[in-house]
């Protein structure tokens, strides 16, 4: 059972892996090539290929630069002692981590009001959905800045400005999923409940709000990576000396690819923890409401 | 004299739909006694589910008077008149049975403890004791259907309102619940309403068998049931039951319910 899941995986792993070293070769190789006829050597195929892998530039890093990288500055940090420090991703992870999670909560929270909101009351019905679409029309790339400098010149700073921008992003999915939950109830189900005189607020937390569940946690996995997203951008034009965004920028400016990579990892690696771990709740929650068989 | 417990009078109801306005109901008049079983038999479209629904305050006509219990049928609905069982179970997947039958209980306003000993009672009156904490969908269908008539019966409404429940049922396990609702009547001594598609069904659990027919929604015959009142599953291979259910066959075919 495990190998024949594993085996798969695995597979498609190694093949990546091995179609990211040819990369490496073949975009480092002018680079390298260059270097050589500067210097007026002739280098070996071997010596060729080990150099692409190991330039402090190169076009693109190979993978055990990148891992290299990831742990120079999280595990090999913690061993030092100096976690938090300037240069240590954990402490850049746990900034963006934080703005995510209350952008996360935030957007939440908005997304679930208004999907109630549109589910019990017909003006929202018919006026909220078209303008919560026409806000995901607009790039996020170009709605950020205005935020963080209309929040910025009422006084707002920090943390805040990255959330907001984190839940612009996370509560669409919320309200598009909880929508169709708060629905789900048929029929028959509804009509039940007016056979007991049910009141409204009845009708919704005994069979609207647990009819919504499974497809609640389906849209908070999405709204979740959409909430990493908007903190990642919202550190973008802040001129970004703190997240995992600011690592992305500094990267760039200074030509750090194996930077810019292992940035990119660990807002991955962030990512599949934090929906990974939505869907443990998930699980948990489901099975013990008697849903998951 | 004794007041019916559903009485309609010239009943009418005229649904606005798209196409234009659709008679669901014309000229509906019926009596309902006290512990009376009446089926509803009919083509789709003759109105019988709409009838119910009227009678449980789910539709409202459009002409006529209808009292239940002496009541408009909101006000019965109010003093939980009735008890209304759906054509499927509709249990909530995420409640145990017992949870389940203790959801009207709990919209209403009862006690723990009366909560707890008025579970205990339907679940035994629907043979179903011992399965109060099973999930739903680890019940087969007859039993799902059995849970939902003990969460109609559950706030001892006086009135049963039955639309199809056996209709998605295979036939060995409907004459099974024939036989037990039967029994549970005879037990209750509740009045029931029931809709169904079966000739045979409604011939052996009914005390009088109203025959409807479609466009527009009409009563054409009510047949009163002269068997007795204790009925094993094989009386009706008895010339008694093949009567009455010829009665309804032709009942059915005067009304041009088998036209298209």
């Amino acid at each position: 059972m495990m190998t024949r899941s594993v085996l798969p995986i695995l597979t498609v792993v190694m093949a990546i892996v091995a179609l990211w070293y040819g990369g490496a070769v073949l975009m480092n190789k002018r680079w390298t090539m260059d270097q050589a006829a500067r210097a007026g050597v002739e280098l070996s195929l071997a010596e060729v290929v080990a150099d692409t892998l190991s330039q402090d530039r190169p076009k693109l890093p190979a993978p055990h630069q990148v891992i290299t990288e990831l742990w120079n500055t999280t595990g090999a940090k913690v061993l030092e002692g100096r976690a938090f420090s300037k240069r240590s991703l954990i402490f850049h992870g746990w900034i963006t981590l934080s703005a995510t999670l209350l952008g996360f909560a935030i957007g939440t929270g908005l997304g679930i009001a208004l999907a109630v909101g549109i589910v019990h009351n017909r003006a929202m019905d018919m006026s909220v959905m078209p303008w919560a679409i026409a806000s995901q029309t607009i790039p996020i790339l170009a709605i950020a800045p205005m935020i963080i400098v209309v929040l910025n010149s009422i006084g707002v700073q920090g943390l805040l400005p990255k959330a907001i921008i984190s839940a612009y992003l996370s509560f669409f999915p919320v309200v598009v999923g909880m929508v169709k939950g708060l629905r789900s109830p048929d029929a028959m189900q509804l009509d039940l409940m007016r056979t007991y005189s049910a009141s409204g607020t009845q009708v919704f937390s005994m069979l609207r709000l647990p009819s919504s569940m499974p497809y609640l946690f389906t849209s908070l996995k999405v709204g979740m990576a959409a909430s990493l997203v908007g903190a990642i951008v919202g550190e973008l034009p802040t001129g970004a000396i703190r997240g995992l965004g600011a690592r992305l920028l500094a990267g760039s400016y200074y030509g750090q690819t194996v930077q810019i990579w292992s940035a990119l990892f660990a807002a991955a690696i962030l990512a599949a923890t934090l929906v990974g771990l939505i869907g443990l709740i998930q699980r948990i929650t489901l099975k013990r409401m008697g849903m998951a068989r | 004299m004794k007041t019916p417990v559903i009485k309609a009078d010239h009943l009418d109801l005229v649904f606005q739909t798209n196409d234009g306005p659709v008679q669901a109901l014309s000229d509906v008049s019926l009596d309902v006694e006290k512990g009376d079983f009446v089926s509803f038999i009919g083509p789709s479209g003759c109105g019988k589910t709409t009838f119910l629904r009227c009678v449980a305050a789910l539709e409202h006509p459009t002409g006529g008077t209808l009292r239940v219990n002496g009541m408009t049928p909101d006000m019965a609905r109010q003093e939980r008149s009735y008890g209304y069982v759906f054509q499927a179970a509709g249990l909530y997947p995420w409640r145990t049975i017992a949870r389940n039958i203790r959801l009207p209980l709990e919209i209403m306003g009862f006690s723990k403890a009366e909560q707890e000993t008025r579970v205990q009672k339907v679940l035994e009156l629907v043979d179903l004791a011992g399965f109060g904490n099973k999930y739903p969908w680890q019940l087969s269908g007859g039993m799902q259907q059995r849970a939902s008539i003990a969460r109609a019966l559950a706030f001892d409404a006086d009135i049963l309102l039955m639309d199809e429940p056996f209709g998605a049922l295979d036939e060995i396990v409907r004459d099974h619940l024939n036989e037990q609702l039967l029994e549970l009547w005879a037990r209750t001594q509740k009045t029931c309403l029931f809709v169904t598609h079966s000739i045979p069904e409604a011939v052996y659990l009914s005390t009088k068998i109203v025959v409807m027919s479609p466009r527009p929604g009409r009563i054409t015959d009510v047949i009163d049931n002269t068997l007795p009142r204790a009925r094993p599953l094989d009386i009706r291979d008895t010339p008694e039951f093949l009567e009455i259910a010829h009665r309804v066959r032709e009942g059915l075919r005067a009304g041009h319910a088998y036209d298209d």
